[in-house]
This record gives C-alpha cells, sequence and structure tokens, in this order.
C-alpha cells in the first residue's frame, strides 16, 4: 500500500511540477493543489497504511486494547487541508485580482513592481 | 509559568478580535496601541523568568510531551519574542499616523496583530508541526497585509510573494512528514535525541535539505529570494518594517533551532552547503542593491544581504560564530525596522521613494538625517553602533577558524554596504531637490509628526545603547549560544527528568 502511494505521490509531483513551471498564474495554482494533495499524501504514508482497530479507549481502560491504527497523520492532514485550502482560497482570489487589475496572467508580463529601467 | 509562555500568544490574537470588530471606527488602532504595549510586558516578564529559570517549557492541554503540543522559551526565543514585541509596538505607533482610515476598514490592525501573533507563536513553539502551523498564520496575514489597499504594484509583488511562499511552505510540510515516518515524533526535543537513532543517516540528510530550502525561502537567501525584492517596496510602509524587521528573522530563526537541535548529525555537510549559502547570499544581496535607485528597494536588497551573516554565523557551528549570529539576528530587526519607517518619513516630506526624485532632506529636517545616519551606519558595521559588534563577532569567529576567504568577503560586504547607505545619503538628504522644490517638516500637521517620530527616535536610542554598551548583550548572546549547542536543558525541560 505504502508504494503504492509512494508512486502516487511521485506521479502528482512531477504533473505539479510541470504545471508550476508554466508561465501563467493559473497553471501554477492548479500545480500548487496538485503538489499539495501529494504533501499531504506523504505525511499519510509516512504514518505506515495498515489495518488495525480505531484508536479508541474502551471505558475503564488506560490505554488502547490491541494494535491500533495511528491516527496521528490522519489529524496532521486534516489541518493540513484546511489551511491548504484557505491559502489556496486567497491565492486564487489574488489571481482574478491580478488578471482584472493588470490585464494578463502571464508572469513574464508582470513588471509594474520591478519595471524595466531605462538603459542609460 | 503556563501563562508566562501563552499570553505572548493570547495577547495579540485577542487584540486582533477586537480591532476587527472595531474596523469601522477609529478605537482598533488604539486597540492595537494597547495589545502591543501589553504584549512588551509580557515578554518582558517572559525574559525575566528565562532568565531566572533557565529553559521553561508548558504543555498544552496538560498532555505530556511528546504528545502534546510543548510551548517552550529557551533565551533565544524569549529574547527574539521581546525584540519581536518592541518592533510591533514601534509599528502600532507609527501606524497612527501612517495608515489611513480606508485600509483601518480593511482591517489593517486585526492583520497585524495576527501577524504579530503568529510570529510570536513560532518562535515559542516547541512542535515541529506546530511550527507549520504558527508559519502559515504568519504567512496568510502578511498576505493580507501585503495587498490590502490593492494597488497595482501591490498586486503584482503580491503574486510573487504568496507563490514562492506557498512552494516553501509545502516543501517544508513534505519535510515533516517525511521526518515523523522515520522517526514517530515530532516533538522537537524527542526529535533530537530520536534522529540519533535512524538507522539510514543518508535519508536524514536529504530530509535536512528538505528543511533548509523551505527556511531558505522564508530567510530570503540565495538562490531563492527573489520573492522580497520583488515585493517589499509596495506595501505600507509600516507593513514594510514589520515584515523587513520580522518575517524573514522567522526563516533564520527556524534554520538555527533546527541545524542546532535535530540535524547536526552530519555537519560537514549540511553546515558546508550553508557556509557556500551564506557567502552568495552576502554578495549577491549587497550588488543587486547597488544597482537600485529606490530607497525602499535598496533597503530591500540589505535584508538578503545581511541574511546572510546570519546564516554564515550558524554555518560556522563555533561557539563565538553561533554568538554572532545571535547578537545579528536581535541587531539587525531593529535596525532594519528602523530604516524603514525612516524611508516612510522622507517619502512624505519628498513625495516619492525614487531617489532620483527627492533630495534636500537633510537641509529642511537635520534631526531626521541623524536618525537616519543611526541605523544606516550601524547596517554598515561602524564603531560604536551595534552592527559593529555584531560584524566583528562573526568576523572574529571566521579568522579563527582560518577562514581567511569569508572573513574576506564579510567584510567586503560591509564595504559595499556603506556604499548603498551613502549613496541613500547623498541622493535623498544632501542633494538638492531636483525639481526645485524643498521639503518642509511643517507639511507634515503636528498629530502625525510624533506618532512618525518617536519610534524611530526609540529605536534609534536602542541601536546606540546596544553600541555603546555591548557587554551584556554579548554575555547573553553567550548564554544562549551556549544553551543552542548543548540542547540538554532544553530538552530535559520539555521530557522532564529523562534526559
Amino acid at each position: 500500500m505504502e508504494v503504492m502511494l509512494s508512486i502516487l505521490v511521485g506521479v502528482l509531483a512531477a504533473a505539479a511540477v510541470y504545471l508550476m513551471l508554466a508561465r501563467n498564474v493559473l497553471r501554477f495554482l492548479l500545480g500548487l493543489i496538485l503538489i499539495s494533495n501529494a504533501a499531504n499524501l506523504t505525511i499519510f504514508a509516512a504514518g505506515r497504511v495498515d489495518t488495525g482497530q480505531p484508536p479508541l479507549i474502551p471505558e475503564g481502560a488506560e490505554a488502547p486494547i490491541g494494535y491500533v491504527a495511528n491516527a496521528l497523520p490522519q489529524a496532521l492532514v486534516l489541518t493540513a487541508i484546511v489551511i491548504g485550502f484557505g491559502l489556496f482560497a486567497f491565492a486564487l482570489v489574488l489571481a482574478f485580482r491580478a488578471y482584472s487589475v493588470l490585464g494578463t496572467l502571464d508572469s513574464d508580463e508582470m513588471r509594474v513592481a520591478e519595471p524595466v529601467e531605462d538603459k542609460p | 509559568m503556563t501563562w508566562l509562555l501563552t499570553a505572548p500568544i493570547i495577547i495579540p490574537f485577542a487584540t486582533a478580535v477586537i480591532a476587527f470588530l472595531a474596523k469601522d471606527s477609529t478605537s482598533g488602532r488604539w486597540w492595537s496601541l494597547l495589545g502591543s504595549i501589553l504584549l512588551f510586558f509580557a515578554s518582558v516578564a517572559l525574559m525575566a523568568e528565562v532568565l531566572r529559570e533557565g529553559v521553561i517549557a508548558a504543555q498544552m492541554g496538560s498532555w505530556g510531551a511528546p504528545f502534546g503540543i510543548t510551548l517552550v522559551a529557551d533565551l533565544l526565543s524569549a529574547v527574539m519574542v521581546v525584540i519581536t514585541a518592541i518592533t510591533g509596538l514601534a509599528v502600532a505607533i507609527y501606524a497612527l499616523a501612517d495608515i489611513d482610515e480606508a485600509k483601518e476598514k480593511l482591517g489593517y490592525h486585526a492583520l497585524f496583530q495576527v501577524l504579530i501573533a503568529g510570529v510570536v507563536g513560532a518562535f515559542l513553539t516547541g512542535d515541529l508541526f506546530n511550527l507549520y502551523v504558527w508559519f502559515e498564520v504568519m504567512l496568510i496575514s502578511s498576505f493580507g497585509l501585503l495587498v490590502l489597499g490593492g494597488s497595482r504594484e501591490q498586486i503584482d509583488g503580491g503574486i510573487k510573494y504568496v507563490a514562492l511562499n506557498l512552494v516553501s511552505t509545502i516543501l517544508f510540510l513534505s519535510g515533516v512528514g517525511l521526518l515523523y515516518g522515520m522517526t514517530g515524533t515530532l516533538n522537537l526535543a524527542d526529535l533530537s535525541l530520536a534522529v540519533e537513532e535512524v538507522e539510514n543517516q543518508g535519508l536524514l540528510t536529504v530530509v535536512a535539505v528538505m528543511f533548509m530550502i523551505a527556511f531558505g525561502v522564508k530567510a530570503a537567501v540565495f538562490p531563492l529570494f527573489f520573492w522580497l525584492p520583488a515585493a517589499y517596496h509596495t506595501p505600507a510602509f509600516s507593513v514594510s518594517a514589520v515584515f523587513a524587521g520580522l518575517l524573514t528573522k522567522v526563516g533564520v530563526y527556524a534554520l538555527i533551532r533546527m541545524f542546532t537541535l535535530v540535524f547536526d548529525h552530519d555537519i560537514s555537510f549540511t553546515h558546508e552547503i550553508l557556509l557556500w549559502v551564506a557567502v552568495f547570499t552576502m554578495v549577491t544581496g549587497v550588488l543587486g542593491a547597488a544597482a537600485q535607485q529606490d530607497f525602499r528597494k535598496i533597503l530591500s536588497f540589505h535584508i538578503v544581504s545581511q541574511i546572510g551573516y546570519m546564516i554564515l554565523g550558524l554555518a560556522l557551528y563555533t561557539p563565538l560564530a553561533i554568538v554572532g549570529a545571535v547578537f545579528y539576528l536581535v541587531h539587525h530587526i531593529v535596525v532594519k525596522a528602523n530604516l524603514f519607517l525612516v524611508a516612510g518619513v522622507a517619502q512624505r516630506l519628498t513625495g516619492s521613494t525614487d531617489l532620483r526624485k527627492i533630495g534636500g532632506l537633510y537641509k529642511s529636517s537635520p534631526v531626521l538625517g541623524a536618525l537616519f545616519l543611526i541605523p544606516a551606519f550601524s547596517l554598515a558595521g561602524f564603531p560604536p553602533l551595534s552592527g559593529f559588534w555584531a560584524k566583528y563577532l562573526l568576523v572574529k569567529a571566521s579568522l579563527d577558524i582560518e577562514a581567511w576567504f569569508i572573513a574576506f568577503v564579510a567584510l567586503a560586504v560591509g564595504l559595499l554596504t556603506i556604499f548603498s547607505m551613502t549613496k541613500i545619503w547623498g541622493e535623498a538628504f544632501w542633494k538638492p531637490h531636483p525639481e526645485g522644490v524643498e521639503p518642509v517638516m511643517g507639511t507634515i500637521d503636528r498629530t502625525a509628526l510624533w506618532p512618525l517620530v518617536l519610534p524611530i527616535a526609540g529605536l534609534a536610542t536602542l541601536t546606540i545603547i546596544i553600541g555603546l554598551n555591548p557587554d551584556p548583550f554579548v554575555q547573553f548572546a553567550e548564554r544562549s549560544a551556549a544553551q543552542l549547542l548543548s540542547p540538554d536543558a532544553y530538552v530535559r525541560a520539555v521530557l522532564g527528568g529523562a534526559p
């Protein structure tokens, strides 16, 4: 299972890097979604994927009984998904504003903040 | 004791909530000021406790380490929190005059306080994933502050800033995942023990380099710094100042923390990379600055150049070099934030930050000239200002291990820094105004003048105090470096009795 997840992470990351190398900001953002999912799957796989009992402590016991699954990576991934979603929503709105204000999504043409200096 | 560690995080968050609710009136700015003052006292109380007790730790929700989230303050964390509070206070005062009502209505004060909370949280946390969360808190509020107002320059710079910082965040997150997979823990103190038992030390080095790149983007080191000069000259001056002072330094702090506490297994490899990164950062930053013609763009490139010195201290990894890095970190935050505040006043008086279009500032306001010279010469390393001692420690550290070339670069970059600072001085202060319009101090009305000048004068005074009386500060940095290089006290404070 880990092997399959690793391959999936690799494929996602490769596709993401390809998209992120594009000059178009929107393509970059799509690449960003893919690579953030690759990162989430990395955490998930790093916690070892196996079949244990749900990590619940029965009433009266001090510790879980028997072999239980690792719940921590899922908590981490959940946090990372929520944060990533928030950041991505912001980035998307920013890209939209950039298109309406600057009239382009080509990062090479975005030279307002750093204008090309006139040769002396 | 727990409240000492939580108060510096809770105060700015609570202030942010109040300021957000009050954003439609003008009372938000006063709440922000009050919150900053309270944070300052809380940080001083924390510092006093750390000086008395050594490293202190608190387990959130009483979940014992290494399972819960731990907040830890050693000397480095404590001094960073204090300096954050001082910078925050200075900028909160400055913002009284600098931030107009339109920006206040958009929630400037709430975003500013969340930013401060994120920075403080990053300095105090003892948990790697929690550090990621604080980075995000800091990042999202900095995004908001950067594009607040929405001018074309801001949107343009914002795209580059957001894009590169998000990539670094994802690298950081992947690194966290992989490190957890290898060690099964995320607590920094526990990690520092657990990494020794990892079988495949080569993989550990790979993860170390991932963290180096992720934090390197945040810290703006060569060749990952391009987002910084693209964005830092676009927002309001208060925002520039707090970014310049604090944000990149959180990256440097994270590098110092991770590469002294956790990744010290293969120093000949990782710290050698850091060393060359530091050299190139210093040189490219200062050369980039020499080519610029804008007040804030020059200062932005100098942030990059100065980050190189701090990384240099970490990379040399001798006790004296770490002392230098800690001292440099503290000195630099004060000086850099101050220079951006001066740039704001200069822009108000002359109407621009483009050095070709302005001039005559010294004639109209010699006081402002003096207040610029103090941080500028401190940045360049003139005795007896704070920057001199910072550079002296680092150059001496490199001479001690006979790294002649490194010492030469550090000194040469100092010389080029003077070149940039004198360029600003000559163009903005000495040269007559190109259009014959002499800037007049009286154009700033009285109610706006004090909030603008007071923080600049305060930070300049701090620079002089550190410069004339460096002994206690160097001794403090020595104690802090000793803690960093032998993390036993840190580990014991977090994990309890077991070493």
